[in-house]
């Protein structure tokens, strides 16, 4: 036995097939959730053609007057919305479930989404009266502040010795408890008025969406996503356990506290404008990860892409269940999208988790 | 040019797991086997020397002292192979290694990938590139982190009980390949071991521990495996009868021979 082989191409090229084949997946995937914003454009009370919503879309000012103001001031922005919000939800699943190395890590099992919304509200109840000029920024910043809050605790937890990530774990479920129950304690105190705003903006609506909003969410896309790129290989690293990870080179809890802190602010901004949506961060990834595997090359653009993907399509729903009623999205996830979650987990033999 | 480790201890709260280590050396193009009971400090040992594990003491290569280098440069020379390997990532195994070989080198792109397939190629790993990890049975999983430590080309290897769940044909493959790559390499391994024929069979230099994390006896194999002392550490208090009456002077390396695997011990 020597340490020289003979050389052939064949892992190499198959390799290589793979890597294709996860790009085609990914086309794929990006040209449908575009297929989808344009129908989510085209649906809605009034009935437009497909031909006339696209005109509208491209060259505004050719288009009957009346459809490019709907498109451009109602629909675009709740279509958009809804394609950011998924692909930060689904980020911040899809990086939680790596870093804490658990399938049923998301924005809202750990408690993120639960201490924004605590945030957030303290803004509608408390806030909204006191800044009314800034209350937008408000409940964003409040909800920011709150999910960083919650991922600080979880991080500090995972660093006394011989805690295990699963321990983070039960941490941010005990976090999701205890900001569930201060919300309740707000909702509890609030005017009536501000209790509506509340109790509709819980159940997660995209109906507020304006392009100010998707600026805000946009922003804290293309200030984390780049982050995760870099990390790539360290993240994929991670999910061989973390003593290997740490044998690779990995500082594990600088990477952790790092990718913890971006993942809170995309679902904090998330859950700031369109309310609390469950369902997405954790169904996003197991798709992209059935999809492509956990290389996060592309496992972590596939899992922004089919967030976006459900997220549009859970738009598109919401909008033709019952026609004529917007539902709130939050609703529809929850009925539509948790028994396809279950029939996905059945389905899949694969696993994944050790 | 050696990997040197002197004074080195390490504490869990309250309790000593290595109590003042020294003495050890670990020479390039050989194998180095660690040895001794369970619970004696060998992963310690092993997670302290690639930086793993926090530790004090001096610990150096080529007489670079290896706590002034980062987490990354000391990954980049030392790999250390954990013992358990459970990972059931959804990769496959070209990936897994692939990924072991870009977490220190941030070269060649192309140079990488063939890297990846020889060692797949040399470990007859090649047939199952394209599995996920998680379909791999446990002698398969330990081959590929054999892959993933080796395709990094570190200075220093440490694997710890990397034959473990794997059959014999296998063991011997493994063991004899990484004596070929110390060799041509002129690289330092150290391996945990705790079949001492296997360890005595393959390996130059010993370093056995016992209870309270302290060094019992350095030196070859023939040195450090001298039935009192194996008594003693390993704590065997039961009689042990001989098939010929008379014990072999060297028990483990007789072993081997009554197992008919005869072949490189001429080499030693």
């Amino acid at each position: 036995m020597t340490v020289t082989a003979p050389t052939t191409d064949t892992s190499i090229d198959k390799y290589l097939q793979r890597r294709r084949r996860h790009y085609w997946l990914l086309a794929i995937t990006a040209v449908l959730t575009l297929c989808s914003l344009i129908v989510d454009v085209a649906t809605g009370p009034g009935q437009y053609g497909l031909g006339d919503i696209v005109r509208a879309i491209v060259s505004p000012d050719d288009a009957p007057r009346a459809i490019a103001v709907i498109v451009w001031e109602i629909r675009l922005p709740v279509a958009l919305m809804a394609i950011m919000v998924g692909m930060s939800l689904a980020s911040a699943g899809a990086e939680m479930q790596t870093i804490l190395n658990n399938p049923l890590a998301d924005p809202f099992t750990l408690g993120i989404s639960a201490a924004a919304s605590f945030g957030a509200a303290l803004a509608i109840v408390l806030g909204v009266s006191l800044f009314p000029a800034a209350s937008e920024l408000l409940t964003t910043l409040n909800a920011f502040v709150m999910a960083m809050v919650a991922s600080l605790l979880i991080w500090l937890v995972s660093r006394l010795r011989g805690v295990s990530v699963q321990t983070m774990v039960l941490m941010g479920i005990a976090l999701m408890f205890f900001f569930n129950a201060t919300l309740g304690i707000l909702q509890y105190v609030a005017s009536a008025e501000s209790l509506q705003q509340l109790v509709f903006w819980s159940l997660g609506s995209l109906s507020r969406a304006s392009w100010s909003k998707i600026g805000i969410v946009t922003a804290a896309l293309v200030v984390t996503l780049p982050i995760f790129f870099f990390a790539g290989w360290r993240l994929t690293a991670l999910r061989m356990g973390d003593l290997q990870a740490r044998a690779l080179g990995v500082n594990v809890g600088r990477l952790r506290l790092t990718v913890l802190l971006c993942s809170s602010l995309l679902a904090a901004t998330a859950v700031a404008f369109v309310g609390i949506i469950g369902f997405i961060g954790l169904v996003g990834p197991h798709i992209a990860r059935m999809l492509v595997g956990e290389d996060q090359r592309v496992f972590l653009p596939m899992s922004a892409l089919t967030g976006a993907l459900l997220m549009s399509l859970t738009s598109i729903v919401s909008k033709t269940l019952i026609p004529g009623v917007l539902l709130p999205v939050g609703i529809i996830t929850a009925l539509i999208g948790l028994p396809f979650f279950v029939s996905l987990i059945l389905k899949s033999r694969r696993e994944v988790w050790g | 040019m050696s990997l040197k480790i002197e004074s080195l201890s390490v504490h869990f709260g309250r309790t000593r797991i290595l109590n003042d280590v020294s003495g050890l050396e670990a020479r390039p193009g050989e194998l180095t086997a660690l040895i001794g009971p369970n619970g004696a400090g060998k992963s310690t040992l092993l997670k302290s020397i690639a930086g793993i594990e926090r530790s004090t003491g001096h610990i150096s290569l080529d007489d670079t002292a290896l706590d002034t280098l980062d987490i990354a440069q000391r990954a980049g020379q030392i790999y250390y192979l954990p013992q358990d390997i459970t990972s059931r990532a959804a990769l496959s195994v070209f990936e897994a290694v692939l990924l072991a070989r870009r977490t220190t080198h941030k070269t060649d792109r192309r140079q990488d990938l063939k890297r990846v397939q020889h060692t797949l190629q040399t470990l007859e790993l090649e047939q199952y590139a394209e599995r996920d990890l998680g379909q791999l049975s446990g002698g398969q999983r330990q081959r590929v982190a054999i892959a993933q430590a080796v395709v990094r080309e570190p200075r220093v290897l440490m694997l710890d009980e990397p034959t473990s769940a794997l059959d014999l044909h296998h063991q011997l493959q493994v063991l004899e390949w990484l004596v070929a790559l110390a060799r041509e390499q002129q690289m330092i391994i150290v391996i945990a071991i705790h079949d001492l024929s296997l360890a005595a069979r393959f390996s130059r230099h010993m370093w056995l521990m016992g209870a309270g994390g302290k060094v019992c006896a350095v030196g070859a194999p023939e040195q450090v495996l001298t039935e009192e002392r194996l008594r003693e550490v390993y704590a065997i208090r039961a009689h042990v009868e001989w098939p010929e009456g008379e014990p072999p002077r060297v028990t483990p390396l007789a072993a081997t021979r009554q197992l008919g695997m005869q072949g490189r011990e001429q080499d030693f």
